[in-house]
């Protein structure tokens, strides 16, 4: 074999009280796509960043064909043709796209000339951008789209994406996916960063597997299943959610023709929703992001009040309660949103449980707090759920996105629903921790308790539900029992390919 | 009531000279905010630049030096802010009042000397045929260089701003300090320049009410302006030139109510006292609603680990 592009030898970084990597190589070939797997925390992002030079090595080294490469910073790393696309993206919202993409660059030509060339590079790759609009009022994959462009144009040799599928539809996935497949053609190497693992197995041509900041292992994506490859990340079987089966009960939440405004000027006003669960029932509701997933959310939570009569909880017409009454009655809801939603997040843990807990869980008599209550109640959310994070005391903000969503979705099964709603359960988390929440809430609703899910995975959604509807423009479909549900009837249920801008390649 | 004896083309000049020291300390603190961070020690650096700028002309004889160690005094105060915001990452709204009660205090101390005395004047431009010419000569060509120098920063900025990459950097740190890490910028050091340049603009205009516009030293003798920067940089949405328009109106409606006090008009002098203050808040209010807006980072502590 030829000599690689990037050979990484045993690097490590430790940052005080946790070893991020820990002798960690790999070599990733001229045209190779590279992926880099591992369950949240096993080291992936501190490892791209000292390939990037925004953290320097304790110990190993780097050489690029051949020569020891050790870029001291961003700067060094692309001019030695290292781009990279951030998982959070790294975009100045108030500047527009030829200035985010100038800012990029370490000899931006002017104005005029970058902006017909990101038009040209752009209609290359089939991602069409304007470069005057403001990147605040894009899309999150138009915003993607930017920094793929501001990358691009450096004339890479080796692109770094840290999680780049995961703010993106299904559709938008599929031209991204074109567009590095033109560019290993091209003969540009990817290192791809995910834990999406059939996508790997799509794209990628070779797997480095990270645990826990330790290289355990390399396979061939293509020949390997998704569920090794899993089980090499987590280190242990995956636990596959298992369903009991069970009989449903009596109603449990009832909505008939509701609808309401949309809340914002981006917002989606829902149209005549009808649905209804039974006890014991998972109901999943799929849909392309931005058709009323989070309307439905709010007006079930009850920060959105509707008729009275539109939303019923076990035949008491609530729609006119708020968030807390409805608590009080068993309707409890997961937000989508972890930071900022879900989670207050610079308060701690406890004052977080106390947050949506202290109606059901009597957390505080006649408006003082029981703070020994609610740290105990917060305990016992990181014991049940694997919350892994240094105690009840540590602020939201500090747990890895995986984690907190154990906590926000352990909150809310541990207090006992009648009726549990939440919305994207497993969002940006790891393949181990999805498994848990979907394993809880299946085991929730085998205790009886009526489940409505709001997800854009729809494996997900055809692992835990019994039956199944979709959100298009503000409308829910009738619901179908999931058993028997074909990938095309889903996929009209979603209505089509509509709406979608699909890149001319 | 005798409002012929106001005499409209004075009028114009001495509002310009009024609102020179508004404009220099409010551009400075466009530059420090544009570059996300949020001082409030405008207040402090300009009555410190006033008493430095004072104490040395005097001293030396040459206003211009005086000019100089003006600048060098506010951006030698403005380096206590950076220490505190930018080193020791403090509270950016309460270092800038600590800085502007500092500087208060500062210069009651450097300046107890020097009261009641007269500081060297600085020439006027006087170019032979223009500025003798009617109307426009006292206008346009009858200041001192420092009024120009002003209206000069103000064009800088603008055009470093919209034009040239180091603009862009400055706009894209106060925009969002962990993108412009990210992508290598010294966030610290291009905010450390900022705050620097906005010290020493303010020192400027401070000592131009101390050596041109009083001239003489007082106490406390900003009054204020350095508020009136503050909300001022505010109003304009964070654009320059919009910054020269308030302060020449404010500059304008100041000189034009001692005027009319002067001639004796039937109002109040506490309105007309108060008019400046109202008016520029509600012409620049209007004016800002449009959809710019702060700096996103505006205020927020950067570090670089997170």
């Amino acid at each position: 074999m030829s000599i690689p592009l990037l050979s990484l030898q045993g690097l490590t970084k430790a940052y005080p009280g946790v070893v991020a990597n820990d002798g960690v190589s790999l070599d990733i070939g001229e045209g190779e796509v590279h992926a880099l797997l591992g369950e949240n925390g096993a080291g992936k992002s501190t490892l791209v960043k000292m390939i990037y030079g925004l953290v320097k090595p304790d110990s190993g080294h780097m050489s690029l064909r051949g020569k020891p490469f050790a870029p001291s910073e961003p700067r060094a790393a692309r001019a030695d043709g290292i781009a990279m696309v951030f998982q959070h993206f790294s975009l100045f919202n108030a500047l527009n796209v030829a200035e985010n993409i100038a800012l990029g660059m370490e000899r931006p030509p002017a104005m005029r000339d970058l902006a017909a060339r990101i038009r040209e590079v752009s209609e290359t790759y089939g991602l069409p951008l304007d470069p005057y609009r403001t990147v605040g009022d894009l899309s999150a994959g138009e915003r993607q789209r930017v920094e793929i462009i501001r990358c691009l144009l450096q004339d890479p040799k080796l692109l770094i994406m840290d999680e780049p599928t995961s703010v993106l539809t299904p559709q938008e996935v599929e031209i991204l996916f074109q567009t590095l497949q033109k560019l290993r053609a091209e003969g540009t190497s990817i290192l791809y960063i995910s834990h999406k693992l059939e996508e790997i197995r799509t794209l990628c041509d070779s797997a480095t597997i990270l645990r826990l900041g330790r290289n355990v292992g390399t396979c061939v994506p293509a020949q390997t299943t998704a569920r090794e490859m899993a089980e090499l990340m987590v280190g242990s079987a995956l636990h596959t959610p298992e369903r009991a089966g069970r009989d449903f009960g009596d109603m449990a939440l009832d909505i008939s023709g509701l609808s309401a405004p949309a809340p914002s000027a981006f917002g989606t006003a829902l149209k005549n929703v009808h649905l209804a669960v039974r006890k014991g029932e998972v109901l999943g509701i799929g849909g392309v992001a931005g058709n009323g997933q989070d309307e439905l959310l709010s007006v079930l939570s009850g920060e959105m009040p509707s008729a009275a009569d539109a939303v019923r909880l076990a035949g008491r017409p609530i729609g006119r309660l708020g968030p807390v009454a409805r608590r009080r009655l068993g309707l409890l809801t997961a937000p989508e949103e972890r930071l900022g939603h879900a989670a207050a997040p610079d308060m701690s843990l406890t004052e977080n449980a106390l947050l949506t807990g202290s109606v059901r869980q009597g957390l505080e008599t006649n408006g003082f707090l029981n703070w020994g209550k609610a740290e105990a109640f917060a305990r016992r959310i990181i014991e049940s759920f694997d919350v892994r994070t240094p105690g009840p005391d540590s602020a939201a903000r500090s747990l890895s996105g995986g984690n907190l969503q154990k906590f926000v979705i352990g909150r809310e099964v541990l207090q006992e629903p009648e009726v549990l709603v939440v919305n994207q359960p497993t969002w940006g988390v790891d393949a181990s921790a999805a498994a848990a929440i979907r394993q809880a809430i299946l085991d929730l609703a085998a205790g009886g308790c009526a489940v409505v899910c709001i997800s854009q995975d729809l494996d997900e959604l055809m692992e835990i539900s019994d039956s199944f509807a979709a959100l298009n423009e503000g409308r829910l479909s009738a619901p179908r029992e999931t058993a028997g549900l074909s990938v095309e009837e889903i996929g009209l249920m979603m209505g089509g390919a509509h709406g979608m801008e699909v890149a001319h390649v | 009531m005798d409002l012929s004896a106001i005499n409209p083309v004075l009028l114009i000049a001495s509002l310009m000279v009024a609102a020179t020291p508004l404009l220099l300390a409010g551009i400075g603190e466009l530059v420090v905010e544009k570059s996300g961070v949020l001082n409030l020690g405008v207040e402090g650096m300009m009555i410190t630049g006033a008493i430095s700028g004072f104490a040395i002309a005097v001293e030396t004889g040459s206003p211009w030096l005086g000019f100089l160690a003006a600048a060098a005094g506010g951006a030698l105060l403005s380096l206590l802010f950076v220490l505190l915001t930018q080193v020791a990452l403090a509270n950016q709204v309460a270092s800038g009042l600590a800085l502007t009660l500092f500087g208060l205090g500062l210069s009651a101390l450097m300046g107890q000397g020097y009261v009641g005395i007269k500081p060297p004047q600085i020439g006027r431009l006087d170019i032979p045929v223009l500025s003798d010419m009617p109307v426009i000569g006292p206008i346009l060509f009858g200041h001192d260089p420092i009024l120009y120098l002003g209206i000069a920063i103000v064009a800088g900025v603008w055009a470093l701003l919209k034009y040239t990459r180091a603009g862009l950097i400055l706009r894209a740190v106060g925009e969002s300090h962990d993108a412009a890490h990210a992508l290598g910028y010294k966030v610290v050091r291009i905010r450390t320049l900022s705050i620097l340049f906005g010290g020493a603009c303010a020192g400027l205009g401070g000592a131009y009410i101390s050596l041109v516009r009083v001239p003489q030293w007082t106490e406390g003798m900003t009054a204020g302006v350095g508020w009136i920067a503050l909300a001022l940089v505010v109003f304009a949405s964070w654009k320059p030139w919009r910054v020269m328009l308030g302060a020449y109106l404010f500059g304008g409606i100041t000189v034009l109510q001692l005027n009319l006090q002067a001639a004796g008009v039937a109002i109040p002098v506490e309105y007309l006292a108060m008019s400046p203050y109202l008016i520029t808040i509600l012409v620049l209010v209007i004016l800002s609603k449009d959809k710019s807006s702060a700096p996103a980072s505006l205020g927020r502590i950067f570090h670089a680990s997170r």
